[in-house]
């Protein structure tokens, strides 16, 4: 670093940029930086689940209450949405505005029926009296798996304000950016569930 | 400066008398060496201003953690006190109006000096690394003791006391199982015997501390510590809770009296006949509700089953104690659970809304039918 | 009449006018204070017409510049509530002897000293690194503004909005008496079942949101808006210690989020994460809490060694000794950070090697700690060393500091620390290492940059009593904590019993009003310097002679801070084009691509406070509506593709040319 300004001295380089840079967009890297971060959330909540996952308190345990042949339903809903939503950003890269619209909106029903099905095993849960007031196993399992939907449930009004949006105003730039970012999140979702399914459910009936 | 507030402390209330730490020889050896060689002059003579109880304890593994703290220090102070007099002496030395200074704007590197500057704090923490890694585990709570002090090992036939502490809002209560007593507010033991203290909560986390005896530990509800200690003189000392508790906790202090066995069982006498009554579970469901400034009192026996049932919070009748219940639970994953469609019949509790503790008690899977139910045993 | 009090129950929840603390004396003369104080401000706004000023250069502002000044002025009126609890501490403990109880009972006290660590961490030293990094970054990496402008809008209308909500306790309910960190039980809902601990939660995840987005914000800046050139070994030391930081807000705050999450679900739904009984475990909560916490720490204090860093090297005229070196203490900090927290509860009771494990990580963190020390020691080594008042809270800094560390290491030797811990040692500690290095950290930061940011210097005279009456009352206020630790004495006790005790208490006393006089001379500085801000106008942009990219520009800088993007060579770039005859160019100027202001962000905020209000105090209706309106507000907002424009040619020629004029008449 020394050495650099003893060569140069003998003349004065250029300091100022005669064309202004191309500052690359920010918003992909932001998003991730961000997506790492909410990772973080559903990191602390699994590790409480790691830690309060076998306290029953005297109550059900995970045999008792999981429904497998259900749950194994619910996440086939949310794996085959993320392949829908690869259809749509491949119909986006082919500036194909119906087909991206089409395919939102399928990955939105995926979405739909994901949230549905796991109020109803929840409020199953609860109306059996095994809510999250029963144990804390059972506070760490819905606080897990809800904020998880909740999540989804975030996803889908997004995705129903950008679908808005592509319809209005095309795919333009700033849109695609933004498919992209719901993309990320999208898929996200799906790998956070992966981790449910595996280090809840099946790890709790099986394990 | 912090021998000037020294000097002007007026709170010398032991005329100190700076008592050579009796530790074991390593230990000595070292602290000698330091000690005598290095600047702590100052350091003593304020720690020798007033009743410095931290620095001059009277139990064996308080003193101990004394000596631990005068190492690490002595060994921090070598490097920063250089650090501070080479910041004071650079700050004068090349002051902008020192002409004469050597002024060199582009020296910024030197690898023989970078060497140095990571090199010296690494090789001093090396040194407290493990010192701390030794005196860690020497010094564990948990470890039983295996000496009075630096010179007498425990012999062999000594009898440890065993003591039950648990913290209330907002007053201790120990409880003597050996003894069959119980006291609030109030902790004695005979000198030079080694004391197992065993520590719960009733509900809020405090720390059980009595600075001339050993470090603190938390006091926590449902669960356990230790701590292994012994008093070496005679003496009252203070006793305290050093983890804030909510209103009461100012308040939240006792004494501690180190007796000679003659008056230790004196003491035990005296409590057997001034206490009034019985420490059993009602008693102590009384004594739990929250107040404050709580004086002195004593009960001339225990429920020897009390203890256990604060420890895992069932003393109020109907309540499934923690033990039990992980129990259940751990029975519960190893035979596995019943399917999903037997579970109505499974979990007949369940059904009603308000789900309590109490509410399992009706229940009883082939998995707990095993053993006796613990609402049995209440 | 019962169906009366349900209607009441439904409209206002648990707030009645029961919930206003008339009968305490103290909290109606503080309420009548800021009252009219506010009634002043606003009727001064009013009188001169500035609200439409205001809005449209402040508030709605995605300048970072005047995002970071705001910040800082968050910062000051903070630390002055902050510090006013800390007198009434200071002034209860020293009178609180025998049988006197002091002006504060325990339920009142209990607030103070929550309040004030909360408001000082969250509230004060936070608004403050993060206004110096947002003013100073961008400037400092050779960019026009930070990646993301109105989310830095936003962040900081979050985090004003969180200290509004707990300004609010003061006058409307209580705050929490449970410790700034507020561990359970004591927080749980059934030994704090009032709405204390419920503005404790909802402030910090208010500010918690602003904060780590903030976070976000700058990593992506940092990492993608360098001047063409500045590689990362060629960042100054500051950007780099901002960078380290951000990366730790953003892998920390999270933590924090999820765990206040877990508490409110616990107060509010009756759930068991840390309650005593059904499989609870109230341990997580502590390893939870100071997971986030520790890291938190050094979120605090490594910006502050970026600041120290820039000032050494200007004002000692030299090249930063050992920049790669301090680089690498800098990344090494930050990963250590994460692997020492549970050294704030050795006394949990963890076994010997777990415990010797975490300090034995957290001594190490001492050696690159002490690598940056000697790099700044032999900085002024053979330097040319100007006492200016940036330059005395560093040496203050330096003699500090390394005090704190020490008695930081020693805590970390686990025995040690059984018989320290909680005591008013371990609070003589953290405020060592919080007021010698954060504290100095910050007041060298802004008697450093105060003249870039308004072009004009602060009057060093005033800056000078600032400084010694802080160092002084420092040293007079935390060394008789550390002997009273020494003595056994606990921290957050109320009234004392034992008389020899008295004395120092006294003496801390006195030193908190020594550091008051300081805090005073720092306000008057501000009011003497702008008094007298034509005396001490610098028309150079570059007072000091200093050597980073943020003084390449005029002083304040231009909304597009360079009308050309600079190209760097050096990691201290500016230094370099001085010394290499870099002359400014007058000509050739081009029109340069902004962001627009947008007031969404000052609106969520406002709504947040809504909404958090009324969590608080139980009024589901507002809270459904609020929340209702900041997703209707921020998908609005989202349909606003609008967001950039160019600042057209003749305006960017306009500026530049005065500034011609002006260095023209300064020659």
């Amino acid at each position: 670093m020394a050495t650099q300004s003893a060569v140069n001295n003998t003349e004065t380089p250029v300091f100022l940029a005669k064309e202004e840079p191309h500052a690359p967009s920010s918003t992909m890297l932001g998003f991730w930086i961000y997506l790492m971060s909410d990772c973080l959330i559903f990191a602390v909540l699994f590790a409480t689940h790691g830690v309060l996952g076998r306290n029953y308190a005297g109550g059900p345990g995970p045999q008792d209450l999981f429904d497998l042949p259900l749950v194994a339903v619910n996440t086939s809903m949310l794996l085959f949405s993320s392949i829908t939503y690869g259809f749509a950003m491949l119909a986006m890269d082919k500036n194909n505005l119906r087909g991206t619209l089409g395919w939102l909106a399928v990955t939105g029903l995926f979405g739909v029926a994901f949230v549905g099905l796991e109020l109803y095993e929840f409020a199953h849960l609860i109306a059996e009296g095994a809510g999250p007031q029963r144990s804390g196993f059972l506070t760490s399992f819905f606080t897990l798996v809800g904020t998880h939907g909740l999540h989804v449930t975030c996803g889908i009004i997004w995705l129903i304000t950008l679908m808005v949006q592509v319809g209005k105003y095309g795919l333009g730039e700033a849109n695609k950016r933004r498919l992209m970012c719901l993309s990320l999140f999208w898929h996200f979702l799906d790998v956070i569930w992966i981790g449910v399914f595996s280090f809840v459910y099946l790890m709790g009936v099986l394990g | 400066m912090i021998g000037a507030f020294g000097a002007q402390c007026d709170c010398c209330c032991f005329v100190c008398k700076w008592s050579r730490p009796e530790t074991d020889q390593k230990i000595k050896r070292m602290s000698l060496k330091l000690s005598r060689g290095l600047l702590i002059a100052p350091l003593m003579l304020l720690l020798t201003g007033c009743n410095l109880v931290v620095m001059q304890p009277s139990g064996d593994v308080a003193m101990q953690q004394r000596d631990l703290i005068l190492i690490s220090t002595v060994l921090m102070l070598l490097i920063i006190i250089p650090v501070m007099a080479l910041t004071v002496f650079f700050a004068w030395k090349y002051r902008q109006s020192n002409k004469d200074a050597e002024y060199d704007p582009e020296w910024h590197h030197s690898t023989k000096l970078e060497v140095i500057i990571w090199s010296a704090p690494l090789l001093i923490i090396i040194a407290l690394g493990a010192l701390t890694w030794v005196s860690t585990h020497k010094l564990d709570p948990y470890r039983p003791l295996d000496r009075i002090d630096a010179q007498r090992p425990i012999a062999a036939d000594v009898k440890p006391l065993t003591v039950e502490v648990v913290s209330l809002n907002w007053k201790w209560l120990f409880i003597y199982p050996e003894q069959g007593i119980a006291t609030v507010n109030e902790l004695a033991a005979p000198v030079d015997v080694p004391i197992n203290f065993k520590i719960t909560s009733d509900s809020i986390m405090n720390s059980f501390y009595i600075p001339a005896l050993a470090g603190q530990i938390y006091s926590m509800a449902g669960m356990e510590t230790k701590l292994h200690a012994v008093i070496n003189k005679e003496g009252v000392y203070k006793g305290f809770s050093a983890n804030y508790s909510g209103d009461g906790f100012s308040d939240m202090h006792f004494k501690f009296h180190g007796l000679s066995q003659a008056d230790f069982d004196q003491w035990v006498a005296k409590v057997k006949a001034d206490g009034a009554t019985e420490l059993g579970r009602s008693e102590y469901l009384d004594l739990a509700k929250p107040s404050t400034a709580v004086p002195v009192e004593y009960y001339n026996s225990v429920d020897p089953e009390l203890y256990h049932a604060i420890l895992n919070r069932c003393v109020e009748a109907g309540t499934m104690c923690m033990d039990e219940m992980m129990m259940m639970d751990h029975m519960r994953d190893k035979k596995g659970g019943k399917s999903h469609d037997e579970h109505a019949e499974l979990f007949p509790s369940l059904e009603r809304s308000e789900v309590g503790i109490c509410s399992v008690e009706g229940y009883s899977p082939a998995s707990a039918s095993e053993k006796e139910m613990p609402a049995a045993k209440l | 009449m019962s169906s009366n009090t349900d209607l009441l129950k439904l409209i206002f929840g648990r707030l009645s006018l029961d919930s206003i603390p008339y009968h305490e004396p103290i909290l109606i003369v503080t309420f009548i204070g800021v009252a009219f104080g506010g009634l002043v401000v606003l009727g001064g706004i009013t009188y001169f017409g500035k609200w439409g000023y205001l809005w449209r250069e402040w508030v709605t502002s995605v300048d970072h510049k005047k995002i970071g000044i705001m910040y800082m002025i968050l910062g000051v009126i903070m630390l002055l509530r902050g510090f006013a609890d800390a007198l009434m501490m200071r002034a209860q403990q020293a009178m609180a002897f025998g049988g006197n109880e002091g002006f504060l009972p325990p339920h009142h006290y209990d607030q103070i000293f929550t309040a004030h660590g909360v408001i000082m961490i969250f509230f004060v030293a936070m608004p403050f690194v993060t206004g110096l990094m947002n003013f100073v970054v961008p400037l400092q990496i050779g960019a026009r503004d930070v990646s993301f402008p109105f989310l830095n809008n936003f962040s900081f209308w979050m985090t004003t909005a969180g200290a509004v909500v707990i300004m609010i306790s003061l006058f409307i309910g209580e705050f929490a008496r449970t410790g700034w960190l507020a561990y359970p039980p004591v927080s749980d809902i059934i030994h704090s079942p009032g709405v204390g601990v419920d503005y404790y939660i909802w402030g910090l995840q208010i500010a918690g949101l602003g904060t780590l987005l903030s976070g976000v914000n700058l990593i992506a800046t940092i990492v993608k808006m360098r001047a063409p050139g500045m590689s990362m070994m060629k960042m100054p030391v500051f950007s780099w210690t901002a960078l380290c930081t951000n990366i730790l807000i953003v892998a920390s705050f999270p933590v924090l989020t999820a765990v206040l999450a877990l508490l409110t679900l616990d107060r509010y739904v009756g759930t068991h994460f840390f309650t005593n009984d059904m499989g609870g475990n109230v341990m997580m909560y502590v390893n939870l809490i100071w997971i986030w916490g520790h890291p938190e720490v050094y979120i605090l204090i490594l910006p502050c060694f970026g600041i120290f860093s820039e000032v050494v090297s200007t004002f000692c005229r030299k090249r930063l000794f050992g920049y790669s070196s301090m680089v690498y203490a800098t990344v090494v900090i930050t990963i250590l950070s994460y692997l020492v927290w549970l050294h704030h509860f050795f006394t949990m009771g963890s076994g010997a090697s777990v415990n010797a494990f975490f300090g034995i990580t957290t001594m190490i963190i001492s050696i690159p700690t002490g690598a940056k020390m000697f790099n700044w020691l032999f900085t002024m080594y053979k330097g040319r060393i100007r006492f200016d008042v940036p330059m005395l809270w560093t040496v203050g800094f330096m003699l500090t500091f390394v005090i704190g560390g020490m008695t930081g290491v020693l805590l970390a030797v686990p025995p040690a620390d059984f018989v320290l811990h909680n005591s008013l040692f371990l609070i003589a500690h953290f405020h060592n290492v919080i007021i010698g290095g954060v504290v100095f950290g910050v007041f060298a930061g802004i008697n450093f940059w105060f003249p870039k940011a308004f072009g004009f210097k602060l009057d060093p005279f005033w800056g000078k009593m600032s400084f010694w009456f802080w160092f002084i009352g420092f040293y007079f206020a935390f060394m008789p904590l550390y002997v009273l630790g020494l003595m056994g004495v606990t921290r957050r006790l109320n009234h004392f019993d034992d008389p020899s005790l008295h004395i120092w208490f006294i003496i801390a006393a006195f030193g908190a009003v020594l550091i008051a006089v300081g805090i005073g001379s720092f306000l008057m500085q501000l009011f003497v310097s702008i008094k007298n801000r034509e005396k001490l106008r610098d028309v150079t942009g570059d007072p000091w002679d200093a050597r980073t990219l943020e003084w390449s520009t005029s002083s304040p800088p231009p909304e597009y801070n360079f009308a050309f993007t600079p190209v760097v060579y050096d990691h201290d770039a500016w230094w370099d084009m001085k010394q290499r005859g870099f002359t400014r160019p007058t000509e050739g100027f081009k029109p340069i691509h902004m962001p627009k202001s947008t007031g969404a962000g000052a609106i969520l905020a406002g709504l947040a406070i809504v909404f958090g209000f009324a969590m608080i105090w139980y009024i589901w209706w507002l809270a459904i509506v609020a929340f209702v309106a900041m997703v209707a507000v921020a998908i609005g907002h989202s349909f606003n593709y609008d967001r950039d424009f160019h600042i057209p040619k003749e305006q960017v020629v306009k500026t530049e040319d005065a500034r011609t004029r002006l260095l023209a008449k300064k020659a």
